[in-house]
């Protein structure tokens, strides 16, 4: 058996750590969100001439007026990435692009993506993905709620609110891109490491029946080894139907597939050292659930 | 829980076979229609355009408040009330009347059979509010009026939207209303997407209006810019013609000028205008407006009374089409402005589905080899369970039509990492059990038991995210949550079903062996 509760306080100060470093890191350094968000717009180019390269490239989209402008490359060789604020949402802005490019490069590009975000759209985007998250959180909130007793619902919270911002932290420090698939990343994340969390309290209720003079440091310790085969295997799969995706699955999932695999080790981890110190921090006894049984 | 009765297999067994034969549908083309449900793929794996637009209603509030002026004018003028100081601001009208009058102006407009001021019984409220500043009388729309006036606007946008994109000739347009003044357009395959960009974009507001030179004019002048922006005339108010008048338009050679042209023909009023406009205007020159340019301005040398007619304007075949197809589709009430579009080409689609396969592919076989090192023979059943998932999955997406997405794809894969896990849950409490009861039937019975809560609520809160993702995301994202909230119920009955049954088989025949699992 490992001792996983010799370690509580430990990691529970590191976690401190990390979520108050991920906070500092949201607060002034903020996220870097994608057109999506932030408005603008977004082309995926392809080039047929090997002697295009990026900086020639750059230097043609930076005198077409466009403001801030980043081109980059994408993926392989001959693939580029260009975004720009579209300030004035003028119309016809991929057209005279197309226009400049051939003059200057010949008719050697092929758009292979185009999106554009209109100010107002992106604001109504952004306010429903945090809808999304908040009301997500707030939902299982709710369910833990239902299944559990109340010290159980604040630890799963509360891992849960670790997992999301550690998660984001990352990509605020790494200035990863925030785009629609990553709230979708972030609601499976929460999904997950409730999915998780569930699996080692179930196993803590029962154990608390079962056994009346086990302390709860040692009772959780006691679950957590039970469960733990079951959590690496689920975590491996899981992790590795991910890893496909990230390596594979092409550039455009591979946002989400990081903040995914982010999250999976967040969330596997915040079920063993949050959730379950939570419910040590809260004395939790077989009078919990015990009081619980009465009621039903 | 380990016994399964005859006819329970039997449905089982069906039931797999049934989804099966439906997944596989989409490998095969079939003549007949005995079966041509297939997985629809979403635009950004087959290509196509996503625009969101939105239907600017300022022209079209402008426009009725100035229309309502007249009308104000001219109904209380009959019943011999004046009507002083009348003017427009933001969207209100304000107007002056003597003290006396003042009442019976607002009862008018108050009154539920009023004939200036719709009462719409359903929603218990007038088309117009009206308020006494003290200084004038203030008139403008109630909030049901504004919403009645967006939703007509937005049902006509619709239509002539449709129109247009039929007239392109897209294959299996999509177009939606989106609250009450969007317009959601979905293109899939789509060769030429700023041909569409560009014919939405424009209202196709026709007038054919004399060029004047008296500023006088009686229904007042306006300056107009020429199609170059450089070129400028004065033109009047007064409409002969309009779009409305159209029946038809062509895109026509000009064998003597050698031009492209767009032809024309009136319907009868429009004809008899147009006659009537040439024949006493000959020598005078006839505007042709569109959305507030003019394209071309000709001398009118003779009367014509035949009801069509053409306009030149330098046209290259491309756009002398693209005119006649806006003109013959109609104009639009008010102007579109594409607040939203994601557009994506054919090869970078294929491309994707090439990714997402060979995700899928590598993440399902490294699934399998990691299950199948792990339990062996439980983790063959496993396998051969997430097998039979994939393809129910897939199955139930046929049958619904369901749209694939790339996200979509990326939520099968990751249902397949996901679904070992109930059977993890299931196999981990066996060993358990299995430290303390020698009797395998009854370990394997009781590790089914006590599992039952945790992958039932581990199962639930991911159900409970997927269904958030559904309601607020959009598009691909809503490809995702379909996926993953098809592939939990899919995991869960191939867990109970399937893999139990298997795995009910396998241990009735091997009960007495030790360390089954």
């Amino acid at each position: 058996m490992i001792a996983f509760n010799k370690y509580y306080n430990h990691f529970n100060l590191i976690s401190s750590i990390l979520i108050f470093c991920s906070l500092i890191l949201l607060i002034f350094k903020g996220l870097n969100f994608g057109i999506d968000f932030k408005g603008g717009t977004l082309i995926e180019l392809r080039s047929s001439d090997s002697k295009i390269n990026v900086s020639s490239l750059r230097d043609k989209f930076s005198q077409m007026n466009l403001g801030d402008v980043s081109v980059k490359k994408f993926g392989n060789d001959t693939d580029y990435l260009i975004k720009f604020e579209n300030k004035d949402n003028k119309k016809n802005i991929i057209e005279e692009i197309k226009i400049n490019l051939d003059k200057s490069f010949g008719n050697n590009f092929n758009f292979r993506r185009v999106e554009n975000v209109g100010p107002k759209v992106s604001a109504e985007l952004l306010r429903s993905g945090v809808i999304a998250i908040s009301l997500s959180l707030a939902i299982m909130l709710f369910y833990i709620w239902i299944r559990f007793e109340w010290q159980f619902s604040l630890g799963a919270i509360l891992a849960l609110f670790h997992d999301v911002i550690v998660t984001l932290g990352v990509f605020s420090l790494f200035s990863l891109e925030i785009n629609l698939s990553i709230i979708a990343a972030v609601l499976t994340i929460v999904g997950y490491s409730m999915n998780d969390t569930v699996v080692i309290f179930d196993r803590v209720r029962e154990n608390l029946r079962k056994y009346s003079d086990i302390k709860i440091f040692e009772l959780t310790n006691i679950s957590i080894n039970e469960t733990l085969s079951r959590t690496i295997i689920t975590s491996a799969t899981t992790l590795l139907a991910l890893l496909a995706i990230y390596l594979f699955g092409g550039e455009i999932l591979k946002g989400f597939s990081l903040a995914m695999i982010l999250g999976v080790i967040f969330g596997t981890y915040s079920s063993i050292y949050i959730a379950n110190t939570v419910l040590v921090r809260l004395r939790v006894s077989q009078k919990t659930v015990l009081r619980e049984d009465d009621q039903k | 829980m380990l016994y399964f009765s005859k006819l329970r297999i039997i449905f089982i067994t069906l039931f797999s076979l049934l989804f099966i034969a439906i997944a596989s549908s989409n490998l095969f083309k079939f003549d007949d229609d005995f079966f041509d449900k297939k997985i629809n793929l979403g635009l950004d794996l087959q290509g196509g355009s996503y625009l969101l637009l939105e239907i600017d209603n300022a022209p079209v509030i402008e426009q009725k408040l100035q229309n309502l002026t007249t009308t104000i004018r001219n109904y209380f003028k009959e019943q011999n009330i004046k009507i002083n100081n009348i003017k427009i601001e933001g969207e209100n009208i304000f107007f002056n009347v003597d003290d006396q009058s003042k009442q019976t102006i607002i009862d008018t407009f108050t009154d539920e059979n009023s004939d200036i001021n719709p009462y719409y019984p359903r929603f218990k409220s007038h088309q117009l509010n009206i308020e006494d500043t003290g200084l004038n009388l203030k008139v403008n729309f109630s909030k049901q009026g504004l919403i009645t006036l967006k939703t007509s606007s937005q049902d006509q946008a619709i239509e002539i939207v449709r129109r247009r994109i039929d007239e392109v000739g897209t294959n299996e347009p999509n177009i939606l209303k989106r609250g009450n003044n969007r317009i959601l357009v979905e293109l899939p395959g789509l060769d030429d997407p700023m041909r569409v960009k560009s014919l939405l974009g424009k209202t196709a507001n026709l007038t054919f209006r004399f060029v004047t030179n008296n500023e006088n004019d009686s229904f007042g002048v306006e300056k107009l810019k020429y199609e170059d922006g450089i070129e400028e005339a004065t033109v009047s108010k007064r409409i002969i013609i309009s779009g409305d008048n159209l029946l038809d338009a062509q895109p026509k050679m000009d064998t003597q000028t050698n031009q492209t042209i767009v032809s024309f023909s009136l319907d009868r009023v429009g004809a008899k205008r147009f006659g009537k406009a040439t024949s006493t205007g000959i020598g005078k020159q006839l505007a042709i407006v569109l959305d507030g340019k003019i394209i071309s301005a000709p001398v009118i040398r003779d009367t014509i009374a035949s009801g069509s007619g053409q306009i030149s304007g330098g046209f290259t075949f491309q756009t002398a089409t693209d005119l006649a197809l806006l003109l013959r589709s109609g104009a639009l009430p008010a102007p579109l402005d594409i607040i939203e579009e994601r557009t994506v080409g054919p090869d970078l689609g294929q491309d994707s589905i090439d990714a997402g396969m060979i995700a899928l592919t590598i993440g399902f076989l490294l699934v399998i080899i990691f299950m199948f090192v792990k339990y062996k023979i439980f983790g063959l059943i496993t396998n051969v369970t997430l097998i039979i998932n994939l393809f129910i999955l897939l199955g139930i997406l046929t049958l619904f039509e369901a749209t694939l997405t790339l996200p979509g794809i990326a939520g099968i894969i990751l249902t397949v990492g996901m679904a070992v896990d109930a059977n993890v849950l299931i196999f981990e409490r066996i060993k358990e059990e299995l430290k303390d009861e020698k009797n395998n039937i009854v370990a394997f019975d009781s590790g089914y038991i006590k599992s039952r809560t945790a992958i039932i609520d581990a199962n639930i809160t991911t159900l409970l995210a997927a269904i958030i993702l559904f309601f607020m995301g959009s598009g691909p994202i809503k490809g995702f949550s379909v996926t993953l909230g098809i592939g939990i119920f899919t995991t869960l009955f191939s867990v109970y079903f399937i893999a139990r049954l298997f795995t009910s088989l396998y241990v009735a025949k091997n009960r007495n062996k030790e360390k089954l699992i």
